[in-house]
């Protein structure tokens, strides 16, 4: 990992919003980067995406992606959302998260929106769905508080 | 059915059951009818802050769900297809970039459909630690294979 300063780091988080392309941002999260994460903005509205891969299933069965992977992409999807739509000085620190699994997710692409319920100064409180092909049959939300000064 | 727990054999299920286990890299230390301690070593691939390295929440999560969905089989003393409902997880502190996180899961409650867990993640003193989580699963969610058939159809030794 290249170790970079938090000031970069804000930097890369600003140039990424006047560029639309988040691409260099996700490429220096580790994380992101395992989880093959993509941003794509459509008419203001912010979709994160998770790629399709086989390394995400928890059960193969089914088969069907491991809960935590949705939950890492749900809480991912909400720090994406922060810093694409507030004033960062800072990377905003996760707080508490709660999923609830409402279907099995398939291993394929999956897409996730955040809105933001409350925006404070110190906390914000998000709430984010996911979901597969269709829109209207979420397979997990989540609600989740992250400090963000 | 009645199940025995043996740690290696748990390992195997978990490196040959669970595809997404076994690319993290989960380790199994503990499990019996009180609960399950489980690790992930420390992995820079996992950092969610490129600043300091550490760890993604989300990767936390994935380890506690594993462990509190396992702490299950180890109550029932049988593996049958489970499904998470629900999980709150609370992050107390960030890890520590370099250390290895544990996890130790207990299943206190459990009824004809749902099993209720509480987990802990750590990184060497429980009394200390980084997240805390409560979970419910919903029992024989699936008419599927259990997860030690689906393992050892996978290549699992039993």
């Amino acid at each position: 990992m290249t170790a970079m300063s938090a000031e970069d780091f804000v930097a890369l988080i600003n140039t990424a919003k006047d560029s639309k392309d988040w691409r260099p941002v996700f490429e220096i999260i580790p994380y992101f980067t395992f989880l093959g994460l993509r941003l794509e903005e459509t008419d203001g509205k912010f979709i994160s995406v998770l790629s399709e891969d086989r390394k995400f299933i928890g059960n193969p069965t089914l088969p069907a992606l491991h809960g935590g992977v949705v939950g890492a992409f749900l809480e991912s999807a909400a720090l994406v959302h922060l810093l694409a739509t507030q004033e960062v000085t800072q990377l905003p620190k996760i707080i508490n998260i709660t999923v609830e699994y409402l279907r099995s997710g398939k291993p394929i692409e999956t897409y996730a929106e955040a809105v933001i319920t409350k925006p404070g100064r110190r906390v914000a409180n998000l709430r984010i769905e996911a979901w597969q092909k269709d829109r209207n049959k979420p397979i997990a939300a989540a609600h989740a508080n992250f400090l963000v000064s | 059915m009645s199940t025995e727990f043996d740690i290696n054999q748990i390992q195997n299920i978990i490196d040959h059951g669970i595809p997404h286990c076994s690319e993290i890299g989960i380790r199994v230390h503990d499990m019996d009818a009180d609960g399950v301690v489980f690790s992930l070593p420390y992995q820079e691939r996992f950092a969610g802050n490129p600043v300091n390295g550490v760890l993604h929440g989300g990767i936390i999560t994935t380890l506690i769900d594993t462990a509190a969905g396992m702490c299950i089989y180890a109550r029932l003393r049988e593996y049958m297809p489970i499904a998470t409902l629900d999980l709150r997880i609370d992050y107390l502190k960030p890890a520590t970039p370099g250390e290895d996180v544990f996890t130790r899961a207990t299943c206190y409650r459990v009824t004809r459909q749902i099993a209720f867990t509480r987990a802990i993640a750590y990184h060497s003193d429980p009394e200390d630690p980084i997240a805390n989580s409560v979970g419910t699963f919903m029992l024989k969610s699936t008419p599927g294979k259990s997860l030690d058939e689906a393992a050892k159809e996978k290549g699992a030794t039993s």
